[in-house]
């Protein structure tokens, strides 16, 4: 933890993160930033998730993002394994992505900053 | 549904200095710098009350009345929509006060507000709160843990019975 500069957060850096500690088949990282600060919401799948319920999932994928995500402000995340992701898509016609609740219609968190 | 904010007055400053990071060590108590320093044992104490005030917990960002962030908002929809007994809920506003807000990230291990306890566990943040409402577990632990409003239960089965016919 020298001089060095962090790595700003994108979410080309955090679909990167993800695949490379989670073993992630297919992430999806959409930025919905609003008045409340840096916002992520991802679609995370990894055989990794296989046998775990949903919370610890998000505990998996909390730990894995523990620097990145103290940094920003608002962290999403729907994480399925690699059956129910083919299973979902083919149910939804192809639309399963990143969950959007809490945002408006453009895609945004509203909320009051820090 | 009732906003509690007795954890940012009275319970607090009754149980509690304020929180300060130990700058010694002492014979009983080691600081462990790569700890976060920020859940001292009054606090810990605190949000154990808090968490036990009632069977559906929500801490959140603003009230349920005038939620002060997208996803408190959609948490406390969804807990309206599946038919929560208001007298068996509590919530508490994180914006009221700096402790709370910060402890209650260390007390769950979890980085985000909201946070959803039912029966003093930790159930997650308002992502996994929606995809349970929408693949019927919430709805399901809700009913187990009994707190659902009564008129909502009967209806359901009315409704079921219904279809079967």
């Amino acid at each position: 933890m020298a001089d060095n500069q962090e790595p700003a957060i994108t979410e080309d850096f955090l679909s990167a993160a993800l695949k490379t500690r989670l073993n992630a088949i297919h992430v999806e990282v959409t930025d919905m930033s609003g008045g409340c600060g840096a916002s992520f919401t991802s679609l995370i799948v990894s055989p990794d998730f296989v046998g775990k319920n949903s919370l610890k999932r998000h505990r998996l994928v909390n730990a894995a993002l523990k620097e990145e995500i103290a940094r920003i402000h608002a962290w999403s995340a729907k994480c399925q394994t690699p059956d129910e992701y083919a299973k979902e898509k083919a149910a939804t016609g192809g639309n399963d992505g990143p969950p959007m609740d809490g945002t408006n219609a453009e895609g945004k968190v509203e909320g009051v900053a820090e | 549904m009732l906003t509690r904010t007795l954890f940012s007055r009275q319970l607090f400053a009754a149980a509690s200095r304020p929180a300060v990071a130990p700058k010694a060590a002492s014979a009983f108590r080691p600081v462990l710098f790569y700890q976060n320093r920020f859940l001292s044992d009054a606090t810990r104490q605190a949000i154990d009350k808090a968490v036990a005030s009632a069977p559906v917990v929500l801490f959140m960002k603003g009230t349920p009345e005038t939620p002060q962030c997208g996803f408190s908002r959609a948490s406390i929809q969804v807990l309206g929509l599946q038919g929560v007994d208001p007298n068996k809920f509590a919530a508490f506003n994180v914006l009221e006060d700096q402790e709370l807000r910060q402890g209650i990230k260390e007390y769950s291990d979890w980085p985000t507000i909201p946070q959803l306890y039912i029966d003093k566990e930790f159930v997650g943040g308002c992502d996994i709160i929606v995809s349970m409402h929408q693949n019927g577990e919430l709805a399901k632990l809700l009913e187990e843990k009994d707190v659902l409003v009564k008129g909502e239960e009967g209806a359901a089965e009315e409704q079921a019975s219904e279809k079967k016919e």
